[in-house]
């Protein structure tokens, strides 16, 4: 997917600024671009201001500061109603009061368009999100699931090349949100519409986007495909908020290119990689994913530093193993392993070696 | 187990006992029922002895009519086979069986209520009756009591006297009824009252107009305020709802005595016109003592009973709405009008029919400030039961507006459908 750099944006906000009460800033100096046909995920815990982008992109919050522009054109002084963006709402907000049919039709009758038209086009809608034998329905009368196609089908039923979603997915129960994850990144990819998501899943984030903005305290602490979000964080905040991580403090030894030494609390010293980090002697906050840390030393390559670690909790969850260690100081350290054949079963106190490949081993600024 | 089946297939299910699960199932609930029904004994008590029995007996005093026959037994039976239609007046027996009815009657002093029962129908029957009481003892029984007795008064000799008594003889009339919808009987059948006398008919219809205008003035000066209410935050909403419930506060006398200052014609408002050149000190406005004034004090105080309504209807339809209305397009008036209106009318209806029911029915403002033209069916109700004290046309007006009131509300039902109700 295009990624949206460049001239060609088709969203971009310009150092969009946004305050409430003009005290505080719920969004701070906000630059984003977002390319035509791109899915992109606004992914953050509550209160981090990406709804607040979203309702300001959507036009019912105005800008403080800055500029929104939509296919080049400044959107700040145009009303929702103009503003031709299709939006699938968190409690889907279909009208109580009109059929599932009637729903769809709104937005072409206030179009003008005509009946035969109209008729064609919620036809085409429903059959899309293959609820076309609940046209006459009430949206009381659906399940969730239903209504979140039909709200769908609604917000894309007059043909808006953006389509804005505020955590649609959140009401559903865990196996039906998969499956519509998967429904809703695969009309996307066959009409080829631009996606602004929001979201506090991250897994929700990393299953549909094509690029993720990691949200906080109204910034955007990191914008990349969900990969590198995950493999390469690139703050404290990141790494711990997309998936789970461990973190260990220390100090940096010696820092090359691409490369560090950290001394940890017990006096250990690990390669790690420098991304947050400058100097030697700075505080470090280093973070390792948990399925990343290995204890089967075979596996790793020659030369790699260990470090003594024990074992305080192994827990059976079917599939993998989840061990709780203590490193360095450190009794949250948990490690993941695949229940294979012939994986070792680990005991509480045993004392084992744990290692990790360097570029594993992010060293990130101390919080 | 086999004994289970075989009642399984005759469909009675026994339970573990043995008795059948219905009679067991039906016996546990009894006792659910019953505490129930114990709970809500003192307010079923006091609902039926304050409000159910009251209305019975107002529908019964309706048509109720025993004073007559009680009060002239032997004449009334006398006066069946006397032809009221005909020009004659009755006969001599039914002159001997008044005078031996009344000679009773003036012992036990009923003749006056008799003779106020009467004059209702016929002015003139209580003078008649309490002239007719005193002389009854000084009648000789060797002479024909008819020429005594129209002797004593000419009205006597007069057939509609005659006519009056013989039409309300009965145990129960309809003339109560007849009457509050400006009909009388009459010899030839129930008939319209000379234009020159009716009055209730054009009460009523004034009642119902007057009441929604006041329903529709509440409404457009309800609904946005109920919409603020609904949508702003809570410390705003707050404010405006004491404001709103502020009315409720003050005496329902100082507020309509209010309006007398504000509206009289040396009042507030026309003192400010006036100053501001907008009329002329000649043509002060004439806005109370007239329907004018009830409609504008009425508004004010029902204002509340709309607005209540709609805010609790309003408060439970999420923004989201509006939003993804506008987001599909729609500009302001339509996401109003096709998503927001449709959903608030449970709440108008709700409001619209408490204030129409509230004011239909409403005494003491039209009273203070309706002058006679801004009067009320009720203020009606009011004089004939504590200035005229003919209780029975009272009862027959509130009958009639009660049924209209059950009238209306059925239609209301047909056409809002009272499911649509909902106060919150």
């Amino acid at each position: 997917m295009n990624a949206g750099h460049g001239n060609e944006a088709f969203v971009a906000f310009e150092h969009v600024q946004k305050s409430y009460d003009g005290e505080t800033l719920v969004v701070k100096d906000l630059n984003l671009k977002i390319g035509q046909g791109e899915f992109l995920t606004m992914l953050g815990p509550s209160g981090s201001g990406k709804t607040t982008c979203l309702m300001m992109l959507a036009g019912f919050e105005t800008a403080t500061h800055g500029e929104i522009r939509l296919a080049g054109r400044p959107i700040n002084n145009i009303p929702p109603h103009k503003r031709g963006i299709g939006m699938v709402f968190q409690n889907y907000a279909l009208f109580p009061h009109m059929t599932v049919g009637e729903n769809l039709a709104f937005p072409l009758e206030v179009r003008k368009m005509s009946k035969a038209e109209i008729e064609a086009k919620v036809k085409r809608a429903l059959d899309m999100v293959q609820m076309g034998a609940f046209a006459g329905r009430r949206p009381a009368q659906l399940s969730g699931g239903q209504q979140q196609r039909i709200a769908l089908a609604r917000a894309l039923v007059f043909d808006a090349e953006l389509v804005l979603m505020d955590e649609p997915l959140g009401a559903l129960d865990k196996q039906l949100r998969e499956h519509m994850q998967f429904e809703i990144k695969h009309i996307h990819e066959r009409l080829g519409v631009t996606v602004v998501y929001v979201t506090h899943d991250q897994g929700e984030a990393l299953t549909m986007s094509d690029r993720i903005a990691v949200f906080n305290d109204g910034r955007i602490q990191q914008l990349a495909p969900p990969e590198d979000l995950y493999e390469r964080p690139e703050n404290g905040f990141v790494a711990q908020f997309i998936g789970e991580n461990n973190t260990l403090e220390g100090t940096v030894e010696t820092i090359g290119q691409g490369n560090c030494t950290v001394r940890l609390g017990d006096g250990s010293v690990i390669d790690a990689l420098p991304v947050n980090v400058s100097r030697a002697g700075e505080r470090t906050l280093l973070s390792i994913r948990p399925e990343r840390a290995e204890f089967n030393l075979d596996r790793l390559p020659e030369g790699t530093h260990t470090v003594k670690a024990e074992v305080l909790e192994f827990i059976y969850m079917g599939d993998i193993f989840r061990i709780r260690l203590r490193i360095a100081g450190n009794e949250n350290f948990v490690i993941k392993c695949r229940n294979a054949v012939g994986q070792r079963r680990l005991r509480p106190g045993e004392v084992i070696d744990v290692g990790w490949l360097p570029q594993d081993c992010r060293a990130l600024e101390a919080a | 187990m086999t004994q289970a089946t075989a009642d399984q297939a005759k469909g009675s299910v026994l339970a573990a006992d043995g008795t059948p699960l219905k009679v067991s199932l039906r016996r546990a609930l009894r006792a659910q029922k019953l505490r129930a029904l114990m709970l809500i004994a003192p307010l079923l008590a006091f609902i039926v002895i304050a409000f159910l029995m009251p209305i019975a007996d107002m529908l019964f005093r309706s048509v109720e009519n025993q004073i007559v026959p009680d009060t002239l037994p032997t004449t009334v039976v006398a006066l069946e086979d006397w032809d009221a239609k005909g020009d004659a007046l009755p006969g001599e027996p039914v002159f001997a069986a008044l005078h031996d009815d009344l000679v009773v009657a003036a012992e036990a002093k009923t003749h006056t209520r008799l003779g106020s029962r009467l004059n209702y129908e016929d002015s003139g029957m209580s003078s008649l009756l309490r002239a007719a009481g005193r002389g009854v003892r000084r009648m000789s029984p060797d002479e024909p009591y008819e020429a005594q007795f129209i002797d004593m008064d000419k009205d006597w000799g007069d057939i509609e006297t005659w006519r009056t008594i013989k039409l309300y003889s009965g145990a129960y009339t309809d003339g109560y009824l007849l009457n509050a919808i400006d009909m009388q009987k009459t010899v030839d059948g129930p008939e319209l009252k000379p234009a020159s006398q009716r009055i209730y008919v054009m009460l009523f219809l004034r009642t119902m107009l007057l009441s929604l205008t006041i329903t529709f003035f509440t409404l457009l000066l309800g609904y946005p305020i109920a919409y603020l209410l609904a949508i702003l935050p809570l410390r705003t909403s707050n404010l405006i709802m004491i404001l709103v419930l502020l009315p409720f506060w003050t005496s329902l006398l100082v507020r309509t005595a209010s309006w007398k200052v504000l509206l009289q014609q040396q009042g507030v408002i026309n003192d400010l016109l006036v100053w501001v050149g907008l009329i002329s000190d000649a043509n002060r406005l004439v806005m109370i003592n007239n329907a004018t004034g009830t409609i504008i004090a009425m508004t004010h105080i029902l204002l509340p009973f709309m607005i209540l309504p709609l805010y609790s209807v309003m408060k439970t339809i999420p923004p989201s709405y509006l939003r993804a209305a506008k987001s599909l397009g729609a500009n302001d008036w339509t996401a109003f009008w096709r998503v927001y209106f449709p959903q608030s009318v449970p709440g108008v209806g709700a409001g619209a029919i408490l204030v129409f029911i509230l004011s239909i029915g409403y005494y003491i403002t039209p009273e203070l400030v309706g002058g006679t033209s801004g009067i009320f069916i009720s203020n009606r109700i009011a004089y004939h039961i504590s200035i005229s004290l003919n209780w029975g046309l009272a009862a027959a007006l509130a009958t009639m507006l009660l049924i209209v009131v059950l009238a209306l509300y059925w239609v209301y039902d047909r056409m809002v459908g009272i499911d649509n109700v909902k106060l919150g």
